[in-house]
């Protein structure tokens, strides 16, 4: 088995433990913390020489100024008790979107697209004004960013406890077993004492190796959790995914309604035409009908097809008139009121468009309703949408239902689902995604409906199953 | 005598603007109006050149895919709102590959709704009630497709509950603009029949009786959209 941390090597078996290199590796982790320590020293030594104001003066400094190297250097000795990649990527931490903006800017500098260039030579000003700026909006996007201040916090913890549990742990790990073993050599305890006391020393050395080990483990898993947070860079990835399974299914889409769609209805075309030269009645005729009939079922079929692929009037025309689209394909009847005053972003409005789909096919297979209906307003920054319906209720999300697949969606737009149940019905899904302000339109898109009206807040649905991405 | 039929007399001959981008649909519905004995005069392949082309020629009627380049989302449905909106009683016949609530509603907003067809690109299969429909709504008439009634008649309102399903089923064949000459033929029923189902439909939903097979069917798409 491959051990990738300090606390894995913890529960291997004692034997293969103490031969590894764990014990030694989380020995160096912790002396480790000994620059920490001569730092906070630094401060207690100036609180005793030039007063506690001063001190307290150059701790603020020493946290704000130092404190990026010190995150940095936490995450270099974390290599030591924790073998897995520590990913720290600044671009990436601003959220899904910022995936997307460097495809596009990847896409912006492909060949045959052409990339504007500095167009005014020596225009140093302008240049130095422009990199003055870049560097005013990096730190605005580090301030913004929730890991930069993560980092200040675990620094500052790190300077005022940690090192002395560290140093403290080592000390008590290793001093008792040292002292013990230095029995036969301490001139005042005869030899058998000396002897017994060193015998108890060495049995106590594995038990030390077992201590630092754990709170090695334990420290590093706090550095992880807080200055490299792996499941936010999941969820990123995840989301980066959906956006590019999307593309693919636009595309998809695109190629059908271009290519098959416009050949089959060509074909049907021409054996409507055909029928029309033929004596009805005439066997020819009856194949004829047949072989329309046929290409008209097919047409149908892929019409269908092309709709679960890609919604087009998603694209075109919103969430709204998607919504209705579905609703009006239901087989149990829905009510829709869903007003939102603008358009959420792309991969908002598809998790939302599928949430109800979805939704409303489970009304249809499950709740034996004999009707729905569909809310949604944009309330702050979320969009909330619920599908409620008059059913048996007693949805299981376990049961294979979809239910699952939906909440993974949700998680993955960093959304939160909740669904009431009860048996006997009703049965009430409720949606809440996180709904930034629209990036600029890459497509020109319809002015919002008139009847676009300030959103009353939906009362929250009786919480009996919630996921949500950190769940 | 039937308001529709009557009008479909003046209706041989149209003057027609086409505008799709698939060169071999394009082709083979001029080739299938020409045989029909109308003219098209001018067959374009995005909204841009169907504005252009309707400036020049003046057609009777123009049909436009709602998928066009540049873009690939609703060229054409804009182009022939635009159309409309300047000219509200053009009649214009949008084709697409799929059908929407949400088009057919911006469509029959314009001009009263009167004289406009919206109907999925398969229609085209059946080639005879395809150049029916196109007359029709040159005639000044209104044709849903029947993709779109469905969606609005499975929209649930109370009403709709009390017909009986011959009643429903003529319900849809109003919704897509067909006038009871038609309606009769379909059912295989008398237009007597028809007639009397149609009184009792608008009767049930509180709607005003109408002689006039198009005020009615546009009363009927009111109410189902409302």
């Amino acid at each position: 088995m491959f051990t990738r941390t300090a606390l894995e090597a913890v529960t291997r078996p004692p034997a293969a433990f103490l031969r590894s290199s764990w014990p030694w590796r989380s020995l160096a982790y912790l002396l480790s913390s000994v620059p920490l320590a001569a730092l906070a020293s630094g401060v207690v030594y100036a609180a005793v020489e030039f007063g506690v104001a001063i001190a307290c003066a150059a701790a603020v400094l020493a946290v704000v100024v130092l404190g990026p190297v010190l995150a940095w250097f936490e995450r270099v000795r974390l290599r030591l008790v924790d073998l897995a990649p520590v990913r720290v990527d600044r671009t990436r931490s601003a959220g899904p979107r910022a995936g997307l903006t460097a495809r596009r800017a990847r896409q912006a500098s492909l060949p045959g697209t052409r990339v504007r260039q500095a167009a005014h030579p020596g225009t140093r000003a302008r240049q130095a004004a422009r990199s003055r700026a870049r560097v005013a909006a990096r730190l605005a996007a580090c301030l913004r960013d929730q890991a930069t201040w993560r980092a200040y916090g675990f620094v500052t913890l790190a300077l005022g406890v940690m090192w002395v549990v560290d140093l403290g742990m080592v000390s008590l790990a290793t001093w008792i077993p040292l002292v013990l073993l230095s029995g036969p050599l301490q001139p005042d305890i005869d030899l058998a004492t000396g002897l017994a006391l060193a015998a108890a020393g060495i049995v106590l050395l594995p038990l030390s190796a077992y201590l630092m080990t754990a709170w090695a483990g334990a420290r590093a898993m706090i550095t992880r959790a807080v200055l490299a947070p792996a499941d936010a860079e999941v969820v990123r990835s995840r989301a980066r995914l959906v956006d590019a399974f999307e593309s693919e299914r636009r595309r998809i889409e695109r190629d059908l309604h271009d290519g098959a769609q416009q050949r089959l209805v060509a074909l049907s075309m021409k054996l409507g035409l055909a029928k029309l030269d033929l004596p009805p009645g005439s066997p020819a005729a009856a194949q004829l009908d047949e072989a329309h009939e046929e290409a008209k079922k097919a047409l149908a079929e892929l019409r269908e097809l092309i709709r679960g692929v890609h919604p087009q009037v998603l694209t075109d025309r919103g969430l709204p008139a998607a919504v209705l689209d579905v609703a009006g394909r239901s087989p149990v009847p829905a009510d829709v009121d869903l007003v939102l005053p603008v358009r959420p972003p792309v991969p908002v409005e598809v998790t939302a468009y599928y949430v109800v789909c979805e939704a409303l096919a489970n009304v249809a297979k499950h709740s034996g309703a004999t009707r729905c209906s569909v809310r949604g307003r944009l309330v702050g920054g979320t969009l909330v949408l619920e599908v409620g319906d008059d059913g048996i209720g007693g949805a299981d999300p376990e049961a294979g239902s979809g239910l699952a697949g939906l909440a993974d969606r949700v998680a993955v737009a960093d959304g939160v689902m909740t669904l009431s149940s009860p048996p006997g019905g009703p049965t009430s899904l409720r949606v809440e995604l996180p709904c930034p302000a629209p990036a600029p339109a890459e497509t020109p898109r319809p002015a919002p409906s008139p009847a676009a009206t300030p959103c009353p807040v939906l009362p929250p649905v009786e919480n009996t199953w919630t996921t949500s991405p950190r769940a | 005598m039937d308001h529709l039929t009557s009008r479909v007399a003046d209706v041989s001959g149209l003057r027609v603007v086409l505008a799709e981008d698939a060169v071999l649909l394009r082709e083979g519905l001029a080739g299938l109006l020409r045989r029909f004995g109308h003219e098209v005069v001018a067959s374009v392949g995005d909204a841009d050149a169907l504005l252009a082309a309707f400036e020049e020629h003046e057609p009777d009627i123009v049909v436009a895919d709602v998928r066009m380049p540049p873009g690939f989302t609703d060229e054409g449905l804009r182009a022939a709102l635009t159309l409309r909106a300047a000219r509200p009683g053009l009649a214009v016949l949008v084709l697409s590959q799929y059908v929407e609530q949400t088009y057919a509603a911006e469509l029959l907003d314009t001009g009263g709704g009167i004289g406009i067809g919206y109907l999925l690109k398969e229609r085209i299969g059946d080639v005879k009630d395809f150049v029916d429909a196109l007359e029709r709504v040159a005639a000044g008439g209104t044709v849903v497709d029947p993709e779109v009634v469905r969606q609005l008649l499975s929209r649930r309102r109370d009403p709709l509950t009390r017909l009986t399903p011959r009643e429903h089923e003529v319900l849809g064949l109003i919704a897509e603009g067909r006038s009871n000459a038609a309606i009769a033929r379909r059912l295989v029923v008398t237009e007597a029949a028809v007639s009397k189902h149609m009184a009792a439909i608008l009767a049930k939903l509180d709607l005003p009786p109408a002689q006039d097979d198009h005020r009615r069917v546009l009363a009927v798409l009111a109410y189902l959209r409302a």
